[in-house]
């Protein structure tokens, strides 16, 4: 059995026909080869998945994707806008990433809390990404590359 | 802090620059290519049925109901491989590992059949629906249990085994070392297990497996730090059913973390490969991070008794290691042959002793084969523990300020080269600077006396140091290979007419940035800028042959083979130059990107000039182009080292900890780029919190894994990770081209001693001694209640 849906990602508007139990981030990496979008775990705990669902980060391995059915996503794919992205920069400029694998999760995550609060100190970014891993960089340099945008955006 | 200075301008972007990553650009845009992000046309999906026991007979295996599921196209078994002799594969070490098991599972989690399909989805649901009957039996779990004489044997498919003994490994001097304890004024003992657990690299295992029979190739994309050493393996393995090297393509596209645990074959693979095989389809195979965290290679796992000899006032004169080794049910660590403990003969540390004595036996149990790495393969970690635990044991014992000891006991800076009692010679170091220089960052007399302070008012705070010295850069071929294969490594670098190159490797970064600072190598020696230098690495069809990279291997391998590929085409270049400024040779300079002649700076040639004279307008009899290859086989391992002061903060309620500073001053010799060589320094420590404070792969007596999950299994977040603070001494190492020593694993093998030292000073005053890692509030406070701290 399966079902439709329509879900805009990035922009542009996707019409599947899909088997219900399909899981957001596959609907983007294998329906619509988005793989910027990773998995890095089976139990919602790396955030490596993370995207935008009507502009709230979350954990696209945790919902299925007929749940998005009518709403706008935006992965790692939709973050430059001509140019790149204030937190792309920053990563980019304060070494905020090593093999790039948790990268695209954090950027979006990050993105949440800059709107929301886009001056956070260095203890707010820190609890920002509680759900979100990082097995190479030690989280050190992606607080400063946070800073790094927010400081940009700021300006 | 020594001052990093760069011989190349900001444009060059040779070694000492802070130059920011080349391969950042496609990561941050979501543009990487990982394993799990290639897609073939016809592409079948492969999942995996695991044992729920850790030690059981298999009585059936019945796929009826799972080969009606919608999609599943197949179920293999170990009775499928074993026509074609593909049912076991040799380990690294010379050991045989089951691809899948005919008769008996050894471990929970190991594969038992696969399940090959149209979609992850199907092939799933066929998983589930494999029905396995199983006769379960007592399991070893207990490392110390495994060698009873009511143990059962476990490799009985081994010929001549009558116990679960692995392997017996010594070093040093006995008697002597034996002699020195006998006289000793003051010995200290500490029995201490090194927990095993596991690298879980965000991204998990998994590869494509490209079989095409009208070629008789196969193409292999997976998640690889070693893709020539596994093309040779897959030959070995694979060369009786016609897949002979030549036919064998292995592609390592990005990798979302290593740390050793990216260097196995593990039987996914295997089978991917024979199935494609089979079917003539792509076969896609990417665990899920359960099937990683129990399954795939652990590390550590040694029991260390571990004891100090030394006189009263503080000089140490002996130590003594004994090491108990779980490897699970094969051993497939990941060691040079000759060396079954890997490195751990450098437990002797940074101090100027003459004896020493270690030994080792390894033994099996029903668990996860591996013992490979968790960002320190040879187990350079294990030993820097012991030695430095029970350095601030024997510290204790005499009553000496932990750092004042280190300071008296330290090999000078003078005696370098210097030769350890277990038979290695220490390159280079500055070991009192390194101190001296974590001391002053820290504050470290103001913290002594802050601690007094409180503890007059029942607060309690420590102090941990840990000076370690690393053993990296395997290594010189007389004595290091993998499978007979010597462990040199690689460069190749060509430059184009327009006098811009690309430079191929036999190593492969997982993250490390090989981009950069490889291009920054050869910026250094050539003067072409680094922007300008592309950097390829992890296809075995164009890169030059290399044992990949692990143990810290890159740097002081491929690095060298960088310089030296480029050196020789800086000689080519000076001919050139000559040739076309009509001088001879020996009239000429280089600066950086130029040659020019002695005296007359406006007679003068540039690299790029020279480059496209060599397409265009070579001297006669020389051969055309502009390319260089070097095989570097070094002459001797690096000693990097390192200086960790942490301090921790204890709530004497809950015993909750908190590490309020780490201070780390790293020599690696000299720095290619700074900005990286921070950033692993930084992931490195985090490596080294993790297990010294948190993470443990805990079996029950049945061999249940009780925290194989992400859920369990605790990976520190930004919120428990401290700020780091990070600095350097730098000490060449004189036998290497560009005086590198290499650095990624220094942190995590540094790491967690400072972290236990620094807990254990807190609460020493109350009676404690030590305390096994992970080091978590509730072992703690359990040990706190036990010595009538806390009610
Ligand atoms: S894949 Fe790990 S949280 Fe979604
Ligand atoms: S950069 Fe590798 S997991 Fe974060």
């Amino acid at each position: 059995m399966k079902t439709n849906v329509k879900i805009t990602v990035n922009g542009t508007v996707y019409e599947r026909e899909i088997e219900p139990r399909m899981l957001l981030v596959y609907f983007l990496r294998e329906e619509l080869h988005l793989t910027g979008t990773h998995i890095g775990c089976d139990t919602s705990s790396c955030g490596a998945c993370t995207v935008h669902l009507d502009g709230k980060a979350l954990k696209s391995c945790s919902m299925l994707a007929v749940q998005a059915n009518g709403m706008s996503v935006t992965t790692i794919e939709g973050m430059a806008n001509g140019e790149m992205h204030p937190l792309q920069k920053g990563f980019h400029e304060e070494h905020g990433l090593q093999c790039g694998f948790c990268t695209p999760g954090m950027i979006m995550t990050a993105a949440d809390l800059l709107a929301s609060n886009p001056n956070p100190t260095e203890h707010e970014i820190r609890e920002s990404l509680e759900g979100n891993l990082c097995r190479c960089t030690g989280y050190h340099n992606i607080v400063k590359s946070i800073q790094h945008a927010a400081k940009e955006m700021q300006s | 802090m020594t001052k990093i200075r760069c011989k190349t301008s900001k444009e060059i972007g040779g070694m000492g620059h802070s130059m920011k990553r080349k391969e950042d650009a496609r990561f941050i845009q979501g543009k990487g290519n990982y394993v799990d992000d290639v897609k073939l046309p016809g592409m079948l999906y492969m999942d995996i049925v695991r044992s729920p026991y850790a030690y059981a007979k298999i009585k059936n295996i019945n796929s009826e109901e799972a080969l009606k599921v919608p999609g599943v196209v197949a179920v293999v078994t170990g009775r499928d491989l074993e026509k074609y002799n593909l049912h076991w594969m040799p380990t690294l070490m010379s050991d045989t590992q089951m691809v899948l098991p005919t008769d008996t599972v050894m471990y929970q989690a190991q594969e038992v059949a696969a399940v090959i399909a149209t979609s992850r989805y199907a092939a799933r649901d066929g998983k589930e629906a494999v029905m396995v009957d199983y006769e379960p039996m007592k399991p070893v779990i207990d490392a110390h249990k495994s060698l009873d004489a009511d143990a059962p044997i476990l490799r009985p498919d081994k010929e001549g085994k009558t116990d679960n003994h692995i392997w017996h490994w010594e070093a040093g001097d006995k008697e002597a070392t034996d002699k020195v304890f006998n006289e000793a004024d003051v010995v200290v003992k500490q029995d201490m297990y090194i927990p095993r657990i596991h690298v879980a690299s965000i991204e998990t295992c998994g590869c494509v497996a490209n079989y095409n029979k009208v070629d008789n190739h196969l193409t292999m994309y997976m998640t690889t730090q070693a893709p020539h050493a596994i093309r040779t393996v897959i030959a070995l393995v694979a060369g009786h059913v016609g897949l002979t090297e030549e036919k064998i393509r292995v592609i390592s596209p990005d990798i979302g973390g290593g740390f050793g645990g990216k260097v196995p074959v593990y039987p996914g693979y295997v089978i991917a490969i024979a199935v494609s095989f089979l079917t003539g389809a792509p076969i896609k195979w990417i665990e899920d991070r359960t099937e990683n965290l129990q399954a795939d290679s652990f590390a550590r796992d040694y029991h260390i008794n571990v004891e100090m000899a030394g006189t009263k006032d503080g000089k140490i004169q002996a130590t003594r290691f004994k090491v108990l080794a779980d490897h699970g049910y094969t051993d497939a660590s990941a060691n040079p042959s000759k060396f079954p403990t890997g490195l751990f003969s450098i437990g002797t540390g940074s101090y100027d002793y003459n004896n020493a004595f270690m030994e080792a036996d390894a033994v099996y149990t029903n668990k996860p084969p591996g013992g490979v790495a968790y960002r320190c393969s040879f187990r350079v970690t294990e030993a820097v523990h012991a030695i430095e635990r029970i350095t601030d044991r024997f510290a204790m014992e005499v009553g000496k300020d932990p750092a004042q000891l280190r300071m008296e006991n330290f090999i000078k800076k003078e005696d370098f080269p210097w030769k350890s009692p277990t038979g290695w010679e220490y390159d280079s170091g500055d070991y009192h600077a390194g101190l001296k220089l974590a001391m002053d960052t820290v504050g470290y007399d103001d913290l002594r006396k802050e601690q007094l302070e409180k503890r007059a008012k029942g607060e309690w705070m420590g102090i941990g140091i840990s000076t370690f010295t690393e053993i990296v850069g395997a290594g010189p071929s007389k004595d290091f290979d993998i499978l007979g294969i010597k462990m040199f490594d690689s460069a190749e670098i060509r430059v184009h007419p327009t006098g811009k190159a690309i430079a191929r490797f036999g190593t492969k970064s997982q993250g490390q940035g090989h981009e950069t600072t490889y291009a920054q190598i050869v910026a250094e020696e050539l003067g072409i800028p680094a922007e300008h230098i592309q950097v390829e690495e992890g296809d075995t069809d164009t890169a030059p042959y290399g044992l990949g990279t692990y143990a810290s291997r890159s740097t002081p391998t491929a690095g060298a083979a960088a310089a030296m590929a480029a050196r020789k085409l800086r000689e080519k270049a000076k001919k050139i130059a000559a040739y076309l400024l009509e001088v001879s040779e020996e009239d000429l300079e280089w600066e950086p990107g130029k040659f020019f002649v002695k005296g007359a700076p406006e007679k003068v040639k540039t690299i790029q000039e020279i480059v496209f004279a060599s397409y265009t307008n070579h001297p006669p009899g020389m051969e055309a182009g502009f390319e260089a290859t070097h095989y570097y086989d070094p002459p001797n391992l690096t000693f990097p080292s390192g200086a960790y002061i942490c301090v921790v903060d204890i709530d004497p309620e809950t015993a909750d900890i908190k590490v309020r500073r780490f201070v780390a001053i790293d020599d690696c010799g000299h720095i290619i780029n700074p900005m990286i060589v921070q950033g692993q320094v930084h992931g490195g420590l985090t490596q080294g919190i993790a297990p010294a404070m948190y993470e443990e792969l805990i079996y029950d007596e049945d061999g249940n894994i009780l925290n194989g999950t992400l859920m369990d299994y605790l990976v520190p977040t930004a919120v428990e990770s401290p700020n780091w603070e990070t600095g350097h001494t730098i000490t060449p190492s004189p036998h290497h081209p560009i005086g590198a020593k290499g650095v990624g694993e220094s942190p995590t093998v540094g790491a967690p001693p400072a972290i236990a030292n620094a807990i254990v000073d807190a609460v020493s005053h109350l009676g404690i001694k030590h305390l096994d890692i992970p080091i978590t509030p509730f072992k703690l406070f359990k040990k706190l209640k036990e010595v009538g701290a806390i009610s």
